[in-house]
């Protein structure tokens, strides 16, 4: 076990508080402005609920904002069906073929952002597609398929081939096999990769500036024009609700993270204790070993 | 899980070719072509006689519009050198300096405890999590000339200083985004180096210098390698950050390629040529970290 953290030292603990100012500050900054009266960024001229009183009632936001969540719901359950789909065909074929397809699955994750955004464009602009939701989808799609399929993928190797046969023979159809015993073993994966497609395209920008059609602004478009104006405080209000409801949703899943492992752990060691007193001198020796 | 249903991958394997192989082939397509009008005959119709033609009043006859093979857009990106050489070289600072910063960083987070290890993990992960127009907006408020850094200054008699639209600005900028992307394929290696090997290199006579470069350090080479590629390869492709950092004098490639598609220069041949060096460059870069890492990684082995 890991007992070092108790013996940081004072100038360690001071290296990481400054890393940690380093990357907050400048987002504490924005939602402090967020409750600035003034319209300047520098000067306080007194506390108002105002800019977020304005971003609510600013439509184009609000638009925006349910775009973002649609084309990311409709996007992550395509990329999600298609992916997994796709992970079971490839655990099942030849090694060779598998390998070059998950090569190429890999390149809009290896490419930069704005190569992938501008390819994408250009198929676009030759199939005579015109700039909109499908083109956003689309791309929405693409970018997140490589997502599911490698967190599925290894959960499929994990399955032990014997439990889908043993099913078999206890006279399940294959079809009743398959969702009867593969698909919960490899659900973790599922959620994972469509969790992880959901946010990536909730927080994209470069593939969406290239793909994005005049009637399907997502948020990051619309916060991208309004930065470009040089004063708009609404976006500090945006700021601070973003991050708040991201602080949340970490903050749920980390603690549900942490409380899980602590009790596999006071699980252990409770199963340490117990075997320890029951065979004292026999598995002392096996149950440490599962212990650590 | 037959052989048949291998055909499941079916739909994927068409979505792959479409969106992904395609539009690849596309920018090498686009990058060695240009369009150019020619007359009934086939001959090719330059911009000048066109317009002199239509000066004159003369017709030239039915004109068409052709797809050429052509080598002007690739050598035209030779007139950008300075950009792509302004590129790469910010985003190697970049790169260096979240190395610099980020190694202690994961270090330390990784001989924590394990419940506040998941804390600090998720304060490196926050500001990622959130969207990185507002990150890079917030520095614009903290550099601008009467923002929060210069009035600090101010206060103990300094500046102001011309902190925004230099290209200080703009590394710094990358350095802020990226990091997180640096911290983190550098902890998940470190996390798995177990305090007993380095009390073992104490006791058999290391200092903490001769532990550092002969255990840590050869341990968490691929983690380095990963770090590296995360942060140069979005780095050296961003428009949005020296657009908004550098103010539109710090331009890098990325904003060379935003003009020829969704600017003023519209010019899509010329924009996948610069793509396609865009990407011959960063291959070129990664294969080089790929060598390092291999070959250190071989060191590391027979330590």
């Amino acid at each position: 076990m890991n007992t070092s953290g108790t013996r940081f030292s004072p100038l360690r603990r001071l290296y990481l508080v400054a890393i940690f100012a380093f990357l907050y500050i400048p987002i504490l900054v924005l939602i402090v402005n967020s409750f600035n009266a003034s319209k300047s960024r520098t000067v306080w001229t007194g506390f108002t609920l105002d800019w977020y009183r304005r971003l609510f009632s600013n439509e184009t936001i609000i638009t925006s904002l349910i775009n973002t969540l649609a084309v990311a719901l409709i996007a992550s359950v395509v990329a999600t069906i298609l992916g997994t789909m796709a992970a079971i065909g490839l655990h099942n074929m030849k090694r060779i073929t598998r390998s070059l397809v998950i090569n190429l699955t890999y390149m809009p994750i290896l490419n930069p952002e704005i190569i992938t955004g501008v390819s994408l464009m250009l198929l676009f602009v030759s199939l005579n597609i015109s700039f909109g939701y499908l083109t956003l989808i689309l791309s929405h799609i693409s970018f997140c398929v490589p997502y599911v399929i490698l967190n599925v993928l290894p959960k499929l190797r994990q399955t032990d081939r014997s439990l889908y046969e043993a099913a078999l023979d206890l006279g399940c159809t294959p079809m009743k096999a398959f969702t009867k015993v593969i698909i919960p073993e490899i659900m973790p994966g599922i959620l994972t990769g469509f969790l992880m497609s959901f946010t990536y395209s909730i927080d994209d920008f470069v593939i969406s500036y290239f793909t994005y059609g005049p009637t399907s602004q997502t948020l990051s478009i619309t916060i991208f024009s309004m930065t470009r104006r040089k004063v708009s405080p609404e976006v500090n209000a945006l700021s601070a609700i973003i991050f708040l409801v991201v602080l949340s949703v970490l903050l749920i899943m980390n603690l549900r993270e942490i409380n899980a492992e602590k009790k596999t752990r006071m699980a252990v060691s409770a199963a340490i204790r117990n075997e320890s007193k029951s065979h004292k001198h026999e598995h002392a020796a096996d149950s440490n070993g599962g212990g650590e | 899980m037959t052989r048949k249903s291998r055909f499941l991958a079916a739909p994927y394997l068409v979505w792959l070719a479409i969106f992904t192989i395609i539009p690849l082939a596309l920018i090498v397509v686009f990058a060695f072509t240009t369009t150019v009008t020619v007359d009934e005959t086939g001959r090719i119709i330059t911009a000048e006689e066109l317009l002199s033609a239509e000066a004159d009043g003369v017709v030239l006859g039915e004109l068409t519009e052709k797809t050429v093979f052509t080598l002007d857009n690739i050598t035209a990106t030779s007139a950008y050198m300075p950009v792509m050489v302004r590129s790469i070289w910010l985003a190697l600072i970049a790169t260096v300096l979240c190395l610099v910063i980020g190694y202690p960083t994961a270090y330390l987070i990784s001989r924590l405890t394990f419940s506040r290890q998941k804390m600090m993990l998720m304060l490196v992960m926050l500001p990622m999590w959130m969207n990185f127009l507002l990150r890079t907006y917030a520095w614009m408020t903290l550099l601008e000339r009467n923002g929060w850094i210069n009035k600090l200054l101010g206060l103990i008699g300094l500046g102001p200083f011309e902190m925004i639209n230099t290209q200080g600005a703009v590394v710094l900028g990358m350095v802020y985004n990226y990091l997180p992307f640096m911290i983190l394929p550098l902890y998940s290696i470190m996390t798995k180096i177990d305090n007993s090997v380095l009390e073992a290199a104490g006791d058999l006579g290391c200092n903490p210098i001769k532990t550092f470069s002969r255990v840590v350090w050869p341990l968490s080479l691929p983690g380095v390698a990963t770090g590296i590629t995360m942060v140069f390869v979005p780095a050296i492709s961003t428009f949005i950050i020296s657009r908004m950092l550098g103010g539109g004098t710090n331009m890098l490639i990325g904003d060379l390629i935003d003009l020829q598609f969704l600017g003023n220069a519209y010019n899509p041949n010329l924009g996948a040529a610069i793509s396609l060096v865009l990407m011959a460059v960063i291959l070129l870069c990664m294969s080089i970290t790929n060598a390092l890492d291999n070959e250190d990684m071989e060191g590391g082995a027979l330590l």
